[in-house]
């Protein structure tokens, strides 16, 4: 039962967290001007990272914050976690 | 206050809790007007028109008046009061915080308290609940929204010999957490009836 | 009655005590502090069990957990299978018998407590032997949290089978003084008869503690019989010490055949002498212990047979005590049918055995070296180094968190042992930021005697003709040298690859004696390193747990939490039967006597529809939305307008996901320019405020509104039907609930007696309809005013059931049940609720997406059966064209499925709900739906089959 840091409560065990994908993909400003494809791409297409991945996580048995952190895909370890208003991280 | 008849959901548990001995002494605590806040921003503005400095530490809670002030995230808090009706603390709350962008929702029966007390306390909850508990880290003051069984919770730590819990869920799984409660109290009956 | 193989004296068990218990039928004795292997072989009984595949003879081979051979069936005091005699603890009234190989699941509940309990330390030690124990004494003096668990039933670890000494004192004084100090200390938490199985992520590990079956009788009945404790620690200390490794030969698994450290044990922990003459057959020094200890209690010991060509410096003592030492020579195989009769010796030299001779005995005890319990640092995804000096895998790196420390990391002598236990938590302290005691003494062990280099011999040639088919290196797989051979000619290479092929460490022991001894004779068959070859992965259990244990307290009531409302009390008294809405238990029907749901749930539609029935329908989700932008994040989340929504009036609303696809529908109140009440579907309560608070998080902040959770807070009483403004206005006099002064979707703020209830004109019927809506403590006296006032009226409570049926006969989908994530609103004939006015909203662009414009998307129409009678099967497909009542061909052409279906009152006939492929263009013609095999036919209408026009809702 791996522990996951969240970013206000602290350490908590993995099953009070929510999976929510990866990170910074944000809402398309003007969906309507977008084509099929690229609307598509925002919709269904996501990253499949070997390694470190920017990822959104939720503490949702807990203070129910999303945050997002960097976690390897390969080893499950989570490098850092930080708050959706901390400046973005550079993936690798 | 009204006249209604009002009924609590664990009055069918009574018989049971007070069949337990003094080393786990379970009992559902007395409805009070329980107040969701949401504020984007704390200073002192807050803390006058409240007439309590909501903690900002988090896992944490603090008394506020004769009610409790628990921190349950970085813009959310719960505000209990027994000596208000629920429309009346819900009022108050909101007519300090709206003005401050924040907002106020009457929660009272969203949930129900139940008051965990004795030496055994923390066995007892260490059976479901996977937070450290030791007195060390969960003195008076702590708190803490986990899982306690199956059941989401908050954990409000009343003593620093951990000898002393509060247990906050929410109201149609009270049912459940008493049963868990009384079975998971079991052991330390020294004459079991189940 | 001391039984024929025990020692006269010593020993650790009581033997002021006889137990009785039985085996394979036959009553025997023993003493409390025996396992039922050590009882056994007290009583002159080796062999236990026969082998799975072959049948043949098994025995006790070892003294713990690593036993491949002795498996037993428990029958009393309840069925458990596949238990090792040798970790089972004698208790009185125990029964068990052998097993060809496999066991037999109890057919009777059981009716054990099982449970977990969650426990934080800064160290957690695992295993209670000398490094064990020194590093426990270490942590626990720092003032530190501490947990020391181990397997067996006393502390001690391997100094239970020896003769150890410290401070000029036996070692197992030490241990009690050991164990005592860590009892006084207030933060250690030390379990026995407790195996770590399982080492996890971020120092979590799982172990099972076996607490009441020693008890026998009298285990308390509410004290839980095993529990696993998760145990959580910030630095662990792995001293799991080592398992003794045998050397493979022709018929090595004859009962009589047994590790020489085993042996040992028998004798000094439990009294017992497994053999009358021995043989032991070494290729190290560790097994003169026991040729010199059994020799001392009385066994004669034929010969000591060591493989290495100068033997050892110890066989000058063993001489002394005349015991025979034949260096340069193996046991190339054994002679006997249920027990051993002969050791068959021959000379080795240079990996080539000479001629045999026969060597009596009716006990052959093996050591081919030893192997470090590796088995928790390898979970940890540890690295394995192999240690050629020793032909065993040892731990090759240092882990964050995890250290390994005594016999478990190689080290093989007693001073060794507890400077290492010693060295490794005080390492543990360090790196977390603990100082270690002023005074953390341990004791003077005696200066070790450096033994000589151990031989490292997976197997003996196989002389005996079998070519290997008799050597066993899987004694509980059946599984020999020659099918490891024949895995090898098959062109496996893989270690994983071989144990797969040959089944070998997939047994009951998990290949604790097997698996090494695999990689080392798969290397051989290669002629590689065995560095190369490798071990197959370590995982989780150590040793086996039941499923029990695991599940613990999580069944029977407790198994799933049953979430009710403040009335579900009422609901029992009144006869419901209940129905699962997720965790929610909510009354189906009320049925009467001598109804059935079908003649309950008709008559419950009837009342609504022709006079006034009630629903608890607290079960709705309910968000309280606040701040000045409520209404713009409302019309942001649904699909249709929200903000023009006027305080005092309530909408419905559909919500989707980007994808465009339905996820959830319901109503709006608007109690305040800046506040909402939204109504989400039961199950989809938790998911739309989590949906809510996403979008305001991660993509609006800027946003200024809240999100709370509301349901409990707020039980809901739909009154509904003709009669339900009477009642109403009878229990609110307050409110003037004319159509005109409180219309369709409006609602109004009342008291009652003081405490506040809402009411709204919401109906899911299509009957003139009031919610109440008023605090749960106050719920059984509101709904028994509103029963009151309604008896005159013959108000019915009614169940989901009825709920149902009523909201399909005026075409209202269930989200989840008439929708499966694949439904857009203009499927379920709601274009009306799609804004067209907004700019943006979740989910609008993919409606224009090319898959959104087919025609033939499904759609939501109303089913007819032709015959009047058939209630089509909810799932039940529908086929596109049938000739003669028969199905066509496969592939049948499906066009689509029944998503609800009920007999109707009001229709008096049943009637279904479906997503149809261009089920709209279809309304009129004639379907077929396969009904058990049958084709029925089923006329396509409008989704809405009862009071189309709307004509009702006002009453």
């Amino acid at each position: 039962m791996q522990l996951i840091a969240c970013p206000w409560c602290g350490p908590r065990e993995e099953v009070e967290f929510s999976y929510g994908g990866q990170a910074h993909v944000p809402y398309p400003d003007s969906p309507a001007e977008l084509s099929d494809e690229q609307w598509a791409h925002y919709v269904f297409h996501r990253d499949n990272t070997r390694g470190r991945f920017a990822e959104r996580w939720n503490h949702s048995a807990g203070c129910r914050r999303w945050f997002n952190a960097i976690r390897d895909t390969a080893t499950y370890r989570f490098e850092r976690v930080y708050r959706l208003d901390d400046p973005k991280s550079v993936t690798p | 206050m009204a006249e209604l008849l009002r009924t609590h959901p664990l009055e069918a548990w009574t018989a049971a809790f007070e069949r337990l001995p003094d080393t786990v002494r379970i009992a559902a605590e007395p409805y009070v007007a329980m107040v969701d806040v949401r504020l984007g921003t704390v200073g002192p503005g807050a803390s006058t028109a409240l007439g309590v400095d909501l903690p900002t530490a988090p896992n944490t809670w603090v008394p506020a008046g004769a009610g409790r002030a628990v921190w349950l995230g970085p813009d959310e808090w719960l505000l209990t009061s027994p000596t208000e009706a629920p429309e009346e603390l819900e009022g108050r709350v909101r007519a300090a915080v709206v003005g401050l962008g924040g907002s106020a929702t009457d929660v009272s029966a969203q949930r129900i308290g139940l008051r965990l007390a004795g030496a055994r306390v923390r066995d007892v909850l260490a059976r479901g609940c996977s937070i450290d508990l030791h007195p060390r880290v969960f003195g008076r003051g702590s708190s803490a929204q986990t899982t306690l069984g199956q059941a989401g919770v908050v954990l409000l730590a009343l003593s620093d010999a951990g000898d002393d819990v509060a247990v906050l869920v929410r109201s149609s799984f009270a049912g459940y957490l008493a049963d868990w409660l009384l079975d998971a109290a079991l052991e330390f009956t020294t004459t079991p009836d189940r | 009655m001391t039984s024929s193989s025990r020692t006269p004296e010593g020993g650790r068990v009581d033997r002021a005590t006889t137990v009785e218990f039985t085996f394979d039928g036959q009553t025997l004795t023993g003493h409390p502090g025996d396992t039922l292997a050590s009882a056994l072989l007290a009583n002159g009984r080796h062999q236990v069990a026969t082998s799975i595949k072959l049948g043949r003879p098994r025995g006790i081979a070892a003294a713990w957990a690593e036993d491949p051979g002795g498996l037993v069936q428990i029958e009393e005091p309840f069925p458990e299978p596949m238990l090792l005699a040798t970790t089972v603890e004698l208790a009185d009234g125990l029964a068990a018998s052998g097993l060809p190989g496999q066991g037999r699941l109890a057919d009777v509940p059981d009716s054990a407590r099982y449970d977990a309990v969650h426990h934080h330390v800064d160290v957690l030690v695992v295993g209670a032997g000398p490094a064990g124990l020194a590093a426990a004494l270490t942590a626990a003096r720092s003032g530190a949290r501490v947990a020391l668990v181990d397997e067996q039933s006393e502390a001690g670890g391997s100094l239970l089978g020896g003769t150890d000494r410290l401070d000029d004192a036996p070692a197992l004084q030490w241990v009690a003084a050991a164990v005592a100090e860590l009892a006084a200390a207030p933060e250690v938490l030390h379990l026995q008869r407790t195996t770590a199985f399982g080492s996890y992520d971020d120092g979590f590990v799982l172990a099972l503690e076996r607490r009441t079956d020693h008890l026998g009788a009298a285990a308390p009945k509410h004290v839980s019989r095993q529990r696993v404790w998760r145990l959580r620690a910030r630095s662990i200390v792995v001293a799991t010490g080592a398992h003794e490794r045998p050397v493979v030969f022709a018929d090595n698994d004859r009962p009589g055949t047994m590790l020489a450290g085993a042996a040992r044990t028998f004798l000094h922990r439990y009294g017992v002498l497994p053999g009358r003459e021995a043989v032991v057959f070494t290729t190290n020094d560790s097994a003169y212990d026991a040729a010199l200890d059994l020799s001392r209690a009385g066994v004669r010991v034929q010969a000591v047979v060591d493989a290495r060509p100068e033997g050892s410096p110890r066989r000058a003592e063993c001489e002394r005590a005349g015991i025979r030492v034949l260096s340069g020579a193996v046991v190339t195989g054994t002679r006997g049918v249920e027990r051993v009769t002969h050791a068959l010796v021959a000379p080795f030299a240079d990996g080539e055995v000479g001629a045999s001779s026969a060597i009596a005995c009716d006990l052959l005890l093996v050591s081919g070296g030893w192997n470090p319990a590796v088995h928790l640092f390898s979970q940890s995804r540890g690295r394995l180094r192999y240690d050629e000096g020793l032909g065993a895998f040892v731990p090759g790196e240092e882990l964050d968190g995890l250290a390994v420390a005594g016999s478990a990391a190689g080290l093989f002598d007693l001073a060794g042992c507890l400077a290492d236990g010693q060295r490794v938590a005080r390492a543990a302290l360090a790196a977390l930021g603990v100082a270690p005691a002023a005074d953390d003494r341990l004791p003077t062990a005696p200066e070790p005697v450096v033994p000589a280099a151990p031989l490292v011999l997976w197997r003996v040639p196989d002389t005996s003709g079998a070519e290997g088919t008799t050597s066993f290196v899987d004694l509980q797989r059946d599984a020999t040298v020659a099918d490891v051979a024949r895995a090898i000619g098959a062109g496996l290479r893989s270690i994983e690859h071989v144990k797969r092929y040959t089944t070998i460490g997939t047994a009951h022991d998990q290949g604790k004696t097997s698996g090494v001894l695999t990689s080392g004779i798969v290397a051989e068959l290669l002629g590689v390193p065995v560095q190369d070859t490798g071990t197959t992965t370590f995982r989780p259990p150590y040793t086996p747990v039941a499923f029990a244990a695991l599940a613990g307290r999580d069944r029977g009531r407790l198994f799933d939490p049953e979430r009710v409302t403040a009335l579900h009390d009422w609901h029992v008294a009144a006869g419901a039967v209940f129905e699962d809405v997720g965790q929610w238990k909510r009354p189906r029907h009320y049925p009467r006597p001598g109804e059935d749901m079908e003649a309950a749930v008709l008559r419950e539609c009837a009342a609504v529809r022709t006079g006034v029935g009630i629903l608890d329908g607290s079960t709705l989700g309910k968000i309280d939305v606040q701040g000045p932008d409520a209404a713009v994040l409302l019309d942001r989340l649904y699909t249709n307008l929200m903000s023009s929504l006027k305080v005092g009036s309530v909408r419905y609303g559909v919500m989707c996901g980007v994808d465009g696809m339905v996820i959830d529908d319901g109503t709006v109140l608007r109690l305040a320019e800046d506040r909402f009440l939204v109504l989400t579907t039961t199950g989809g309560a938790a998911k739309v405020l989590d949906w809510m608070e996403e979008w305001v998080q991660t993509e609006w902040p800027d946003l200024r509104v809240h999100c709370t959770s509301v349901t409990e807070q707020w039980v809901t009483f739909p009154v509904v039907g003709p009669r339900s403004r009477d009642v109403v206005g009878a229990v609110f006099p307050g409110v003037d609930v004319s159509a005109e002064a409180f219309p369709f979707m409006t609602w109004r703020d009342t008291t009652l007696e003081g405490v506040p209830v809402r009411l709204a004109r919401i109906s899911f019927s299509g009957e003139l309809a009031f919610e109440v809506y008023v605090n749960p403590w106050y719920a059984v006296a509101v709904w028994e005013r509103l029963l009151e006032a309604g008896r005159p009226y013959g108000i019915t409570p009614y169940g989901t059931e009825t709920m149902h049926v009523l909201r399909a006969e005026k075409g209202y989908p269930i989200i989840g049940q008439d929708t499966d994530g694949t439904v857009t609103p203009h499927d379920l004939g709601m274009a009306w609720a799609v804004s067209k006015k907004k700019p943006d909203f979740i989910g609008k662009r993919s409606f224009s997406r090319q898959a959104n414009q087919d025609p033939l998307r499904k759609q939501l129409v109303g089913l007819l059966p032709v015959d009047r009678q058939t209630v089509l099967p909810e799932g039940s497909q529908i086929v596109e064209f049938a000739a003669d009542g028969e199905l066509p061909p496969p592939p049948v052409p499906m066009l689509g499925h029944v998503t609800s279906s009920y007999r109707s009152a009001e229709l008096a006939r049943p009637f279904a709900l479906a997503l149809v492929k261009g089920g709209r263009e279809r309304i009129g013609e004639t379907v077929h739906v396969p009904v058990h095999g049958t084709l029925v036919p089923v006329e396509v209408t409008g989704s809405v089959l009862v009071d189309p026009e709307g004509a009702r809702r006002d009453g």
